[in-house]
């Protein structure tokens, strides 16, 4: 331990005392996050594609009136989501469960489930959003050729829409790398809640969140260089090759800026 | 004469808007139709309602003798029977130009994929877009893009095929690939009814030519009468204001 409150021998010192810690927390952090952006973005696809089914003419009237609850309950979820602070909905539904379901979470499952359900509010309406964004022409081209309004969705609109919504959900996913801090208060074990035990130890606050800060950033940072360079994968190449164009088999056509 | 569509006493009104009033008329196997008419006339309203993009208000659609309106007839079955050509095109994005042509015959009609790529690649090789079967729609002109999107529609070998003003959104020079490939697709005996301002197209390929205005189709005859010695004061009209620009 430093003899003196010089700043630097501190630093070394926690890092190298409670790097383990630090990498629980980070491990522990990025599982929570990634896993809850993964469930969120089904919860938000599955709901968004619901939310955007088309009310036919021959649609019957009890079909209708269920297809109105169901919105109005998916509605009200995302909204009650939305509108509260991830803090408390970690609070509510830990301590609910325990005092009602008499269910005891442990806190990694609490806290995944928590991040799961909160991000698939908000990743209903991005889905939704993209989802609408896609051209009407699309739609009624699908029609034209016989396609239902499911067939419609699974191979021409959904994969136009999330390949559309790969930024907002990139973004979700950093999110929640930061926001998973939260879940300290249910005593979580990500990386927030032990910088917080490592710093009480030893009342270094400044120099323990320091290295917290930079460990959240590389994290994020590393995220979205990773999601950027699968998005340029997704977008294929931007050169098509002429199909049995005899004298140059390798023959290509560079397309520059056409879009 | 094999009817394949025939329509009766059609109406469909956007809120007040009476946009399509006692429309009847019928197809017969081979012909090609053009449809002319003023903008807001109702000829987009007219085919879509034909292929059920739009739910008519009132009104028989009867294919093959069996009103579509009133029969179960599940409407995907009906529509693939109906090909349409749009004026946007509207490729599918996400799919290359091969796949395009082959996304409706797996998934609609159930071929396996093999044969699905050999007949998309007929129909490319028709429209002379073969070459093209990797790229994505972005990649390629509109001339192009068109030329696909009416090879889509022949992938589905359908009855007929719908053409909702199919050049109107090409640059002037790439007008006449499309035209040329659709002359074509009517001498091979394809039945046709195509919404156009191409005055030349109609007088040179159709059979008849149905004048639409404000919602009715106020002549339906042979090109030559229409063009030459239309009977009505309106067609009179717009065919002066069409060929005066
Ligand atoms: N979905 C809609 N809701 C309300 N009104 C509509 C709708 N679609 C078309 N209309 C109206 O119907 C009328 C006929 O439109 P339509 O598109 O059929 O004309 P058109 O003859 O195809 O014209 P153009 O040559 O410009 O394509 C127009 O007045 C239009 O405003
Ligand atoms: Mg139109």
């Amino acid at each position: 331990m430093p003899a003196d409150n010089s700043f630097l021998p501190w630093v070394i010192f926690i890092f190298e005392r409670y790097w383990p810690l630090f990498l629980r927390g980070a491990v522990n952090t990025l599982i929570i996050s990634l896993t809850g952006t993964i469930i969120g973005f089904f919860i938000g696809v599955v709901i968004g594609v619901i939310r955007t089914i088309p009310v036919e003419h021959n649609t019957g009237v009890l079909t209708k009136l269920g297809y109105k609850i169901l919105n109005f309950l998916l509605l009200c979820y995302i909204e009650v989501f939305r509108g509260t602070p991830m803090i408390v909905q970690a609070m509510v539904i830990f301590y609910g469960a325990a005092m009602i379901f008499n269910l005891h979470l442990s806190p990694l499952f609490a806290g995944i489930f928590i991040v799961s359900i909160n991000t698939g509010a908000y990743m209903s309406e991005i889905v939704r959003g993209g989802i609408l964004s896609v051209d009407k022409g699309q739609f009624e081209a699908a029609h034209s050729i016989g396609m239902t309004h499911s067939q419609t969705m699974a191979h021409i609109v959904l994969p136009q829409a999330i390949r559309n919504i790969l930024p907002a959900t990139s973004n979700e996913f950093v999110i929640n790398i930061k926001d998973t801090s939260v879940l300290n208060v249910i005593s979580v074990t990500e990386l927030f809640f032990m910088s917080k035990s490592a710093a009480g130890n030893n009342f270094r606050y400044f120099e323990v969140f320091l290295i917290t800060c930079i460990i959240y950033f590389v994290m994020t940072f590393t995220v979205t260089r990773i999601l950027r360079y699968f998005e340029v994968l997704l977008d294929g190449p931007s050169v098509y090759t002429i199909h049995g164009s005899q004298t140059v088999p390798e023959a290509e056509i560079r397309i520059v800026g056409r879009e | 004469m094999d009817k394949i569509i025939e329509v009766r006493h059609l109406r469909k009104t956007f809120g007040a808007n009476e946009v399509l009033r006692d429309i009847n008329f019928s197809g017969s196997k081979g012909e090609v139709v053009c449809i002319i008419g003023a903008s807001g006339s109702g000829k987009s309203t007219l085919l879509r309602c034909l292929n059920l993009l739009e739910y008519p208000t009132s009104g028989e659609i009867l294919y093959h003798g069996q009103n579509i309106l009133e029969h179960n007839m599940t409407n995907a079955v009906y529509r693939t029977k109906l090909g349409m050509v749009f004026q946007q095109f509207n490729l599918f994005n996400n799919l290359t130009v091969l796949d395009n042509c082959v996304v409706g015959q797996v998934k609609v009609l159930r071929k396996d994929v093999a044969s699905a790529k050999k007949t998309a690649m007929e129909y490319l090789e028709l429209v002379g877009m073969s070459q093209f079967i990797n790229a994505k729609p972005h990649q390629i002109s509109g001339g192009q893009k068109q030329r696909v999107a009416i090879a889509r529609a022949l992938a589905m070998e359908p009855e007929a095929l719908l053409f909702d003003e199919p050049t109107s959104a090409l640059d002037p020079e790439l007008v006449g690939e499309v035209l040329k490939v659709m002359k074509n697709l009517a001498q091979s005996g394809l039945t046709m009814l195509v919404v156009t301002h191409e005055m030349g197209f109609a007088r040179e390929v159709a059979n008849r030519v149905m004048f639409m205005d404000s919602g009715v189709i106020v002549e339906d005859d042979v090109p030559e009468v229409i063009f030459n010695n239309p009977g009505n004061e309106r067609t009179r009209a717009f065919l002066k204001r069409i060929l005066e620009k």
